[in-house]
C-alpha cells in the first residue's frame, strides 16, 4: 500500500501553486469583482497553455491523459487560490460528461478544444430551487425547451451540456433561440446565468445513465476544491493569530482559538483523505466510487464550511471588510456546499452504497 | 498512490490468513456473555502464546530483541487480519507489547530486556501502567509519589504514594512505574521510571467501581514498596524521557477500531418507525448516520497516509493525535445516537436483547476514549502547538522546584 501523491503528483501541486500564487494575489480577485469581470480569462489562457486544462482528457483528444487524482491535485490548487476560473464548469462537468455520454464524434469535435481552452462550455442543470437535476427541460426532434438557471460560467461558454431528464444534451450558446441573462451571484468570482432555451438547437449525446458517475467524479474534484480552499483559511487565519497581539500577548496563545484551528485542521486532513482515496477508487476501483464521493463530499462541505468561519471569525471585525481576505472563501464555500447536490444527496448516496439491508434507500 | 496491497505485501496477508485460519478459532471469545476478567486475562496469556510459537508477536521488534524485525506496514495487515477474529485482547496484554515492552527496548539495560522482553512476547508476563494519580493526570508530571533510596546501603528504592486508574493492576504481573525522586527540581526534572512485580509486598490494589459497573480500573497503593536498584529504566532523573516513549506508544495504538457506525445502520433497519417504515428510512438520522460514516472512511483513509509516511521513515508525530481526538468524539455522538433511534427501549430493554445492553455499555465507556490517552483538550492543545505552530500554553509551574509548588 502506498497511500500518499506521487512525487510526480507532488511537483503538478507545486507548479499549479506557484503559478496561481504569481498570477492571482487576493488584490487581483479584488480588481476582477470591483471591474465587474466574468473571469479571469488571462489565467485561464496560461492554464490552458500549460496543458492544466487537458490534464484528465485522453491524449488522443489534445489533453495530457492524467488521472483524476492528478486532476484533483489541480483542482486543489485552484480551491486555494479561489480563482476566477470556468475549470469546475468546463473541464469537471462538461468536459467529463461528453467523455461519458458523448459519441465519438463529439468527443472529437469538443475535447480538443476543452483541453486547449479554446472553448469554454458550463453545464447547465439546475432549474430554480431544488435540486440539481431539474426536471422540467425538454428536448425533442432536436429542439430544445425550458429554462435552466443558475448556470455558472454560461457568459463566457459558446457551449452548454444540458442536462435534460436523465439523459445530456449539447447545445451551441451563439443561436437564436438561447437567452442568457446574467444573474446577480453570491460568488463573486463566478458569474452565473439564467438561459432560456426556445427550441433551440440541441444535440443529444448517446450515453445513458451517465449522470450519477458524473457526479460521483464531480464531487471527488470539488471535495478537492474544497480542501484547497479549506487549507487556505487555515493559512490564512494562522497568519492572523499569531502577529495580533490582544491582552498583551499574541491572539494564536489563548486556548480557545487553538481549539478552534485545531479542529478546522483535523476536519482537513479526513477531508483530504477520503478525496484521495475517492481520486484513486474513480479510476482504480470504480465500484468504490460512489461511497468514496460521498465521504468526500461530506467531509469536505463540512471541513470548508468550518474553516471558511472560523477564519474569519478569528479575523474579528477586520474580517468582514472587503480589504481583508475572508470573504472570498466564506462566498466560494457555500457555492461548493450546493454545487452537485445538497448533502441529502450524498447522505443517501453513502448509505445506499453500503452492503445488506443498510443499502435500502430511503 | 496505490491502495492495493504490493506482491510483497499480499504475500504476507495470504500468510497470515493461513496462520489465523488454522489457529484463530480456538481462541475465539464466546458472543453474548460476559466473561470473569480472571477468564479473560487467561485467554489473552493463551493467545499471546499461541503468537509466540507461531511467530507472530513482537511483528516489528528488532529480531536481536526476540521479535520479527518487520515494518509497520506488515503489523497492520497482521492487526488487520486478526482483528477479523473475536480474540481476547485487551489492556491485560497490549499494556505489556505496546507500552512496557518499547520502554524497556529503548531505555532498559541488556540485563532489562533479556529478562523481561521473551516473557512479555509469550504472554508469561502481562503488564499495567502506574502512572496517574488523584492529583496527577493530563499533567502527569505533577505526581507526588515519591522513592527514596533505602537508608541500608542496598541501593535499592522505597516507593510510597497512590496510583490510579491503573487497569488490570490486580491481574497482571508487573507494572511500569514512574515516581518523584527529586522533589529540589522542577517536576519533569525529578522523575525516574521503574518495573515492579505486582506481588511485591507493600502494593495494594483496590478495584474502582466505575460508572459503567465495572471494575477493570484500580487504585493502586504502595505504602513502603521495596524495589531494587536493578529494576530502574533509565538514569535517576530521567523518567519523563521513558513516559514520552510509552505514551507516544499509546497515541499511535489508540488508532484501529472497527467500524463503529456499520452495526448502527443494522439497528436502524431493524428499529421500527412506527408508519410501516424504518428508523433507516428516517432522514435527519440518515444525515447524521451518513456524516458519521463518511468522517470515519476519513478516518480510515488518514491512518492510511499516516502508516505510508511510517512506511516511508518519516513520523506523524502529533497528526496521529488527530484520529484519536476525531475517533473518540464521534464514537460518543454516534453511540449517543444509537441509543436515541432506538427510543425509550434504549433506556430498559427486553432481557433476550442482547445489543442494547452492549450498546448501553459503549455509551458510558465513550467518556473514557475522551479521556484516556490524550484528553481531547490535550490533543488539541498537541495539534494546535505542533502541528500549526501555535504558542505553547503560559506554564506557571515551569521554573520551579516541585517542592515550593503550591
Amino acid at each position: 500500500m502506498d497511500f500518499d501523491l506521487s512525487d510526480e503528483q507532488k511537483m503538478l501541486a507545486e507548479q499549479a501553486r506557484g503559478l496561481l500564487a504569481e498570477r492571482t494575489p487576493y488584490d487581483h480577485l479584488r480588481k476582477l469583482i470591483d471591474g465587474g469581470a466574468e473571469w479571469d480569462e488571462a489565467l485561464w489562457r496560461e492554464l490552458g497553455a500549460m496543458g492544466f486544462l487537458g490534464a484528465n482528457i485522453p491524449e488522443a483528444h489534445g489533453g495530457l491523459g492524467m488521472t483524476e487524482l492528478d486532476l484533483g491535485v489541480i483542482s486543489q490548487e485552484l480551491g486555494r487560490a479561489n480563482a476566477a476560473v470556468p475549470f469546475f464548469s468546463s473541464i469537471v462537468l462538461a468536459a467529463d460528461a461528453i467523455r461519458l455520454a458523448g459519441s465519438a464524434a463529439q468527443q472529437a469535435e469538443w475535447l480538443p478544444k476543452l483541453a486547449s481552452g479554446e472553448v469554454v462550455a458550463c453545464f447547465a442543470s439546475a432549474e430554480g430551487p431544488g435540486p440539481v437535476l431539474g426536471p422540467g427541460t425538454v428536448l425533442a426532434q432536436g429542439k430544445l425547451t425550458g429554462t435552466k438557471q443558475p448556470v455558472a460560467d454560461a457568459g463566457i461558454a459558446s457551449l452548454a451540456v444540458v442536462q435534460v431528464g436523465e439523459g445530456l444534451a449539447l447545445v451551441r450558446l451563439d443561436q437564436p433561440g438561447v437567452t442568457r441573462t446574467r444573474l446577480d451571484s453570491f460568488d463573486q468570482l463566478r458569474a452565473h446565468y439564467r438561459i432560456d432555451f426556445a427550441g433551440a438547437e440541441a444535440e443529444a449525446m448517446p450515453g445513458q445513465g451517465v449522470l450519477p458517475t458524473l457526479l460521483d467524479r464531480a464531487a471527488v474534484q470539488a471535495a478537492f476544491e474544497a480542501v484547497g480552499g479549506s487549507e487556505a483559511c487555515l493559512q490564512m487565519g494562522l497568519g492572523y493569530v499569531k502577529d495580533r497581539q490582544m491582552f498583551g500577548r499574541p491572539l494564536a496563545s489563548y486556548q480557545a482559538i487553538k481549539h478552534k484551528l485545531a479542529d478546522v485542521a483535523v476536519g482537513i486532513e479526513l477531508a483530504k483523505s477520503n478525496a484521495y482515496f475517492g481520486g484513486w477508487a474513480a479510476e482504480a476501483s470504480p465500484a468504490d466510487l460512489p461511497a468514496a464521493a460521498a465521504a468526500a463530499r461530506l467531509t469536505a462541505i463540512k471541513a470548508f464550511e468550518l474553516a471558511a468561519r472560523e477564519n474569519l471569525q478569528v479575523h474579528g471585525g477586520i474580517g468582514y471588510t472587503f480589504e481583508a481576505n475572508c470573504h472570498f472563501y466564506y462566498r466560494r464555500e457555500r457555492m461548493l456546499a450546493v454545487i452537485v447536490g445538497n448533502r441529502g444527496y450524498w447522505a443517501n448516496r453513502l448509505l445506499n452504497a453500503q452492503p445488506g439491508a443498510q443499502g435500502k434507500a430511503a | 498512490m496505490d491502495f492495493n496491497d504490493t506482491p510483497a505485501e499480499a504475500a504476507f496477508r495470504a500468510e497470515a490468513q493461513s496462520w489465523l485460519a488454522a489457529h484463530a478459532p480456538a481462541h475465539e471469545m464466546p458472543v453474548g456473555i460476559k466473561l470473569e476478567d480472571t477468564d479473560e486475562a487467561a485467554r489473552g496469556r493463551a493467545w499471546m502464546r499461541e503468537l509466540y510459537n507461531g511467530g507472530w508477536s513482537g511483528l516489528t521488534f528488532p529480531k536481536a530483541l526476540g521479535g520479527r524485525g518487520l515494518s509497520g506496514i506488515e503489523a497492520v495487515i497482521f492487526a488487520e487480519e486478526e482483528g477479523k477474529y473475536h480474540l481476547p485482547k485487551g489492556p491485560f496484554t497490549s499494556i505489556g507489547t505496546g507500552m512496557a515492552l518499547p520502554v524497556i527496548a529503548k531505555h532498559g539495560t541488556d540485563e532489562q530486556r533479556a529478562r523481561f522482553i521473551e516473557p512479555t512476547l509469550k504472554g508469561d508476563l502481562t503488564w499495567c501502567q502506574l502512572f496517574s494519580e488523584p492529583a496527577a493526570g493530563s499533567d502527569l508530571a505533577a505526581l507526588r509519589t515519591k522513592a527514596v533510596r533505602a537508608d541500608d546501603g542496598s541501593g535499592d528504592w522505597i516507593i510510597n504514594g497512590q496510583k490510579v486508574w491503573s487497569s488490570w493492576a490486580h491481574l497482571t504481573d508487573w507494572g511500569i512505574l514512574v515516581v518523584r525522586t527529586d522533589p529540589t527540581v522542577p517536576k519533569h526534572k525529578g522523575l525516574t521510571f521503574f518495573v515492579v512485580d505486582m506481588k511485591t509486598p507493600g502494593i495494594e490494589t483496590r478495584p474502582i467501581r466505575q460508572i459503567s459497573g465495572m471494575k477493570e480500573f484500580n487504585e493502586t497503593f504502595l505504602t513502603d514498596v521495596r524495589i531494587p536498584d536493578a529494576n530502574r529504566l533509565g538514569a535517576v532523573g530521567e523518567g519523563w524521557a521513558c513516559c514520552m516513549t510509552v505514551l507516544m506508544g499509546e497515541r499511535l495504538g489508540s488508532g484501529a477500531h472497527r467500524s463503529g457506525v456499520e452495526p448502527l445502520l443494522d439497528l436502524a433497519a431493524r428499529t421500527p418507525a412506527g408508519d410501516g417504515s424504518t428508523m433507516l428510512d428516517d432522514k435527519a438520522l440518515r444525515l447524521a448516520l451518513a456524516d458519521a460514516l463518511a468522517e470515519e472512511q476519513g478516518e480510515r483513509f488518514f491512518q492510511a497516509r499516516l502508516r505510508t509516511m511510517v512506511s516511508k521513515g518519516e513520523n506523524p508525530g502529533a497528526l496521529a493525535g488527530m484520529i484519536k481526538l476525531a475517533y473518540a468524539g464521534r464514537q460518543q455522538k454516534v453511540l449517543g445516537l444509537g441509543m436515541e433511534l432506538r427510543g425509550l427501549d434504549a433506556i430498559a430493554a427486553d432481557p433476550a436483547d442482547s445489543f442494547t445492553p452492549d450498546l448501553q455499555y459503549d455509551y458510558i465507556y465513550s467518556t473514557v476514549m475522551r479521556i484516556a490517552g490524550g484528553a481531547d483538550e490535550v490533543l488539541r492543545n498537541q495539534i494546535a502547538e505542533r502541528v500549526l505552530g501555535m504558542p505553547g500554553e503560559v506554564r506557571m509551574d515551569k521554573d520551579i522546584p516541585f517542592e515550593q509548588l503550591k
